[in-house]
């Protein structure tokens, strides 16, 4: 196995399933010309020619509802925002449309479209540029919502995402692209949408940490193992559907969560894993369920106001030991 | 506009009421609220209110004439007003919407039974009070001890009492660290004799009664299922069997001898101290003060005594709530006043229905032993007969003492005989020893 960074788990994952199916194409905005924002189409257009790699306008709500019309027709489209800030825009597309056609339709029009691109918070690019979305989207039934934490995982995922027959939201940490790790090469390497990750073992407390969390939260493992906590994380890699069975059984272990993930606490994926970690496991529970968000205030421009409302390992080792009553 | 009064609901299981007294005439002002008529239901004489302001045109249902439930009774409007249309609707009149339910209706027909508690047993309030208060735990600063779930289920999956545990997370909380230590016997336990009576979570305020019993549903087991449903096939709806024992009722006598000579207003019964010992009994197994709900067994946390009264009218069970928390002249005192009220059929539905256990006692009219049919939901009844003198074997020699017979009938969906026997062990014990009921707390 070959270690490559996320970008080019990424761009494997899509030559790959634009080589094996003809129905695949690409549009987003700079995805053709310049190869992607983040270059994570890089040498698509050389390789698969301009009917399959489009360049759209700036026109989010435009192209996505083209793509979705497009998946109604037959085709799987890609669509690649150049952030998932710009997605707001396409929104009504994605959830009037993407989401609730195959019900709307009685069965008729399934809508095998993926739309992905970068999300979450990223460098000093503020309030409007710096944001997890992905619960706006695990809201709405009908859509799927898959966010990679590694390369491999990024590359499997993004494969079953295309081949799959439903809409599917697919969010990658801006901040992660440049992150490396072994993938494997195998052309029919997949990892099936709905079944978490348990990243780390342990039996003290479970960390659930999806995306950029991840690495936070094994860095934060290994500095509580050397102090005798061990901690599990589980990476639900897929918010849609979520696999709860997994965390369930790894909380019937511990007795004890913390929820990292960087987006707002109201009303986060951690608010909905917690309901329902009270929901089934609450006679396991040794302490309440203890999120670490991003702050709930816009992101701050400034660096050091940007640090302060980002989770951080430190933040998540406070957690583990609160809910471990070792503070 | 004028408005029809129906027979109103007074008692869930009431289906007609008769009309005991109108205390209002023909073309008397009422006001709403007002005290309208008494109604004789199944169970008890009731009052009603009128629900409207106006005239009382026209009384429909004489005094000593019955009606069906929601069949009109009266006719309430303006002076003068003409009521011949509503007179012809008169049939008609069940079918419709009955807009002039008395007020009654609403208060009483509520189920005397308490709402459900959550599993942690908060117990709750009769109808109208205010929120309920945990009572099962014991209290800090706040009247809470706290405890993490998995410490909670921890410890009653080993048997340790709570009480004896320091919880050591944020403001005193039992964590499962603690039950472990405590299991693991790094904490010396404190040793507890049985629970004989429940501790109550505050004194009760002035004029305060003790709510219905709270409880916990625990779903019913297979096994406890199949048990319930092969059992009703052949003895049922609710298959009954039945346990006796015979008790030597020496001590119980002098304890009762000693009380009325120290507190002469008590007044307390035999009666009295059988129902204190079997709340007592009942308290120490919880399995026999519970309910079979079909997919759940309900144990109720206190025990509410129905006590059967015979009546010129039939049988009533009133109901000693928290005979646990009660000393024997409260019981006694209760007992005489639900009674005198069970024969002028004042009873509230709240204070003859609900109870976890019952017991009918027909000693003084000479039974020496008799089986006495459960009053579902309950779990089990006793049945007491007479206190007689009676040549028995006691320490190896042929003596005369008082005893008597109790026989219990248990509900074989919820208890087993062998839970059964315990706890019949249990309440003969006490009542041949009643010093218990003073030693354990």
């Amino acid at each position: 196995m070959a270690e490559i960074t996320m970008r080019d788990a990424l761009n494997q994952a899509l030559r790959e399933e634009l080589a094996r199916d003809e129905a695949v194409f690409l549009m987003g905005e700079e995805v053709a010309e310049y190869q992607g924002a983040y270059k994570v189409t890089r040498g698509l257009l050389d390789e698969f020619g301009p009917k399959r790699i489009i360049d759209t306008p700036i026109t989010e709500l435009g192209f996505a509802g083209l793509g979705v019309g497009a998946a109604m027709a037959g085709l799987r489209p890609i669509v690649e925002f150049m952030t998932f800030n710009f997605s707001i825009l396409a929104t009504d597309q994605i959830i009037n449309s993407a989401a609730k056609m195959l019900y709307m339709s009685g069965g008729q029009f399934k809508i095998p479209i993926v739309f992905r691109g970068p999300g979450g918070s990223a460098y000093q690019v503020s309030s409007q540029h710096s944001q997890a979305l992905e619960s706006w989207y695990a809201y709405f039934p009908g859509l799927k919502v898959v966010m990679p934490s590694t390369p491999a995982d990024a590359k499997g995922l993004l494969k079953s995402a295309i081949r799959d027959d439903d809409p599917v939201i697919f969010i990658e940490q801006e901040r992660m692209y440049g992150m490396k790790g072994e993938v494997p090469e195998d052309e029919d390497f997949t990892i099936p949408l709905g079944v978490a990750d348990v990243k780390r073992e342990g039996t003290d407390a479970t960390i659930v940490a999806r995306s950029l969390m991840v690495p936070v939260a094994l860095k934060a493992a290994e500095v509580l193992e050397k102090n005798g906590v061990s901690c599990e994380v589980i990476d639900p890699r897929t918010i849609r559907p979520l696999d709860i069975k997994t965390i369930i059984a790894s909380v019937k272990k511990t007795n004890r969560v913390v929820i990292a993930e960087e987006s707002h606490p109201f009303c986060g994926v951690g608010a909905e894993i917690s309901a329902q970690i009270a929901e089934r496991a609450f006679d396991y529970l040794d302490a309440p369920v203890k999120r670490v968000s991003g702050e709930d205030v816009p992101m701050p421009y400034a660096k050091n106001l940007e640090q302060l409302a980002l989770p951080d390992f430190e933040k998540v080792i406070q957690a583990v030991r609160e809910v471990s009553y070792l503070e | 506009m004028a408005t029809q009064v129906v027979m109103p609901k007074l008692s869930p299981t009431m289906e007609e009421g008769q009309l005991s007294r109108w205390l209002k005439k023909e073309g008397d002002k009422v006001s709403m609220g007002e005290p309208l008529a008494e109604i004789d239901t199944d169970k008890a004489t009731m009052e009603m209110q009128s629900l409207a302001n106006g005239v009382l045109l026209k009384i429909l249902v004489n005094e000593g004439d019955s009606a069906p439930l929601g069949d009109p009774i009266a006719i309430v409007g303006a002076e003068g007003e003409d009521i011949s249309e509503l007179l012809g609707a008169k049939k008609s009149a069940k079918e419709e919407a009955p807009a002039a339910k008395p007020k009654t209706e609403e208060a009483e027909e509520k189920e005397p039974e308490p709402k459900k508690a959550e599993a942690t047993s908060k117990p709750s309030g009769p109808p109208k009070e205010e929120e309920p208060k945990p009572v099962t735990t014991p209290s800090r600063d706040d009247g809470r001890q706290l405890i993490s779930p998995i410490a909670a289920r921890m410890a009653a999956e080993a048997g340790i009492n709570l009480k004896s545990l320091q919880g050591s997370g944020p403001g005193g909380r039992i964590v499962k660290r603690d039950v472990e230590e405590a299991v693991s016997g790094k904490v010396e336990r404190i040793p507890t004799a049985p629970r004989l009576r429940a501790v109550p979570a505050r004194p009760l305020e002035k004029g305060e009664v003790y709510p219905p019993s709270a409880y916990r549903d625990e779903p019913a087991s297979e096994m406890r299922r199949t048990i319930a449903k092969r059992l009703v096939t052949s003895l049922g709806p609710v298959p009954h069997f039945f346990l006796t024992t015979e008790i030597d009722m020496e001590r119980a006598a002098d304890l009762r001898g000693a009380i009325n000579e120290l507190y002469p207003d008590a007044k307390i019964s035999i009666n009295d101290v059988i129902i204190k010992v079997a709340a007592a009994a009942l308290i120490q197994h919880p399995q026999v003060n519970a309910s079979f709900q079909d997919k759940n067994i309900r144990y109720y946390e206190h025990a509410d005594i129905g006590v059967a009264v015979a009546t010129e009218n039939g049988l009533i069970t009133p109901v000693v709530r928290s005979a646990d928390l009660k000393s024997m002249p409260e019981i006694g005192a209760e007992v005489r006043e639900l009674a005198e009220r069970a024969r002028a059929r004042k009873l509230k539905p709240e204070e003859y229905m609900g109870a976890t256990f019952s017991i009918s006692n027909l000693g003084m009219f000479g039974i020496d032993e008799f089986t006495a049919v459960i009053n579902p939901p309950e779990g089990a009844i006793l049945a007491i007969g007479s206190a007689a003198p009676k040549p028995v074997v006691h320490d190896g020699q042929i003596v005369i003492r008082q005893t008597m017979r109790v026989t219990m009938s248990c509900d074989h969906r919820v208890v087993d005989g062998a839970i059964g026997a315990k706890f019949l062990q249990t309440f003969k014990q006490i009542m041949e020893n009643p010093l218990y009921l003073f030693l354990s707390q």
